[in-house]
């Protein structure tokens, strides 16, 4: 295992050249400070279609063939899909690649989606079993709201510290070939569970798992801690945010500054009343995809550890009385290899 | 014990939720709710109606017009406002099944809107209807 670092990470020999993304989001998205990342704004919820299921793999298709033209290749080009969204059984994904007819993988981490997504088509690349892998998140705020909560016309007041599942879709064209940036390394995460039920809260369920992959990811590689200029996790929002900060600080972490959180950025608190920010699988592949890969792109950014976070509860979970597991997968993104 | 500090951690980071203006604004727009029925009772009474009547047509207007409002994204921008003010008064009830049946009516109209109807409204139904059950047995006794 020469690839294996330390207790869950890894290091690609070959690292796979991330060759085009693409983000697509949804209206309310579009009039948040990221807008102009985004490769399409959609001024429709629906995107043309009937239900909000359908809608949310009509986001997911159109996005991944925007990433795969923007390389200047075709859909025969990809060898693996790998996709992850929140809907039961990974509908979203399944009916978006359904017309695609590349080899799927479907995926459930909930809001680490991209993360795993791209941890594991960098590994395919790097194992060399794939020349080309597409790495996808979506979610969709009406089909996560029906799924998980009540429904949009239900007169209910928003808990503070409710996150708001974002619309939109990021894909990742990973390949063989490529001038970067590329994938350079990633940690898996386990699953964290300490104890939280409120989800309402659900920052404070992922905040230990997020907190203990960036230290899996820095104590394994034997990495510095000042080595990235950027640790952007998923979908923490603002309370769940600090307490990572904490966590990590608590444990000798002295990089809190360079930590950012996709959930923060993509929404702006005050004016779009989102509460402690954005969620879903959507947030940090979009946010990825479209705000970040442009500074890695400029310049801005040279190296950054992308920490997709997931809450793995269901509602049936939840109302047996379970508490809500976090998971948090590291994905290492440089400009040179 | 971990969790138990981590608890601690959370909850001292978490804002508190604005009580009083929250209750302010449950006043207002269940008091606003209120005084609209009353309005509408005065005005039905003084047309004629009878008291048993009037009550039932009176609970049947601000039903109809709670659906209507829901349907049209309004409700819920009242109850995003005035919170309980407007979730406990027989409006909320009534959003509380015109809003489920709404969002599940593309799963068709049996296990769609027939069943997703009662989804938040089923358990006030099944429940108030047992409390009902046990105040009228216990009142048949102690009268």
């Amino acid at each position: 295992m020469t690839k294996h670092f330390g207790n869950a990470s890894v290091r690609f020999t070959n690292p796979p050249s991330i060759i085009s993304t693409a983000a697509i989001v949804g209206p309310k998205e579009g009039e948040g400070p990221l807008a102009k990342y985004f490769d399409k704004i959609s001024a429709d919820t629906l995107f043309n279609k009937d239900t909000w299921e359908q809608a949310e793999s009509e986001l997911m298709r159109q996005t991944i063939e925007l990433a795969i033209q923007k390389a200047g290749l075709t859909t025969k080009d990809i060898n693996y899909i790998f996709a992850g969204d929140l809907l039961n059984q990974n509908s979203g994904s399944v009916y978006g690649a359904r017309s695609l007819g590349r080899p799927f993988f479907g995926l459930f981490g909930a809001c680490s989606a991209i993360g795993m997504a791209m941890a594991l088509g960098a590994m395919l690349i790097d194992g060399g079993f794939a020349d080309n892998v597409v790495a996808n998140a979506s979610s969709h705020f009406c089909g996560a709201e029906k799924t998980f909560r009540f429904p949009l016309e239900l007169g209910t007041q928003r808990s503070p510290t409710a996150s708001w599942t974002v619309t939109g879709d990021g894909a990742v064209l990973l390949s063989s070939k490529g001038e970067g940036p590329f994938v350079t390394a990633a940690t898996t995460g386990a699953i964290v569970d300490l104890d939280q039920k409120d989800v309402n809260h659900m920052g404070a369920a992922m905040a230990p798992a997020a907190a203990e992959v960036i230290k899996a990811h820095f104590d394994d590689l034997g990495l510095p801690h000042d080595y990235y200029d950027v640790i952007a996790t998923g979908d923490l929002g603002i309370y769940g945010k600090k307490l990572t900060e904490q966590l990590l600080q608590d444990s000798g972490f002295n990089f809190c500054d360079r930590l950012t959180d996709c959930g923060i950025l993509i929404f702006d608190k005050e004016r779009q009343d989102t509460h402690a920010g954005g969620s879903g699988c959507g947030c940090s592949a979009s946010v990825f995809a479209g705000y970040f890969m442009k500074k890695l792109h400029s310049g801005e950014i040279n190296k950054m550890l992308l920490v997709p976070t997931g809450a793995l509860h269901s509602v049936v979970t939840i109302q047996q009385g379970e508490t809500i597991p976090g998971i948090a997968h590291a994905v290492a993104i440089e400009r040179n290899m | 014990m971990k969790e138990q500090m981590y608890e601690e951690m959370v909850n001292a980071g978490k804002p508190k939720s604005a009580v009083l203006q929250n209750c302010a604004r449950a006043f207002l727009v269940g008091g606003i709710i209120c005084a609209v029925a009353q309005i509408l009772y005065n005005l039905l009474m003084s047309a004629g109606f009878t008291r048993d009547d009037t009550g039932l047509l009176v609970a049947a207007i601000l039903t109809v017009t709670t659906i209507l409002l829901t349907a049209l994204r309004i409700y819920d921008r009242v109850g995003k406002f005035g919170g309980a003010g407007s979730f406990v008064p027989i409006t909320g009830f009534a959003n509380a099944i015109a809003a489920p049946a709404i969002e599940h009516k593309k799963e068709g109209l049996v296990l769609g809107v027939g069943a997703k109807m009662f989804l938040i409204a089923g358990p006030v139904i099944v429940y108030g209807t047992l409390a009902s059950v046990i105040v009228g047995i216990i009142y048949y006794f102690v009268r």
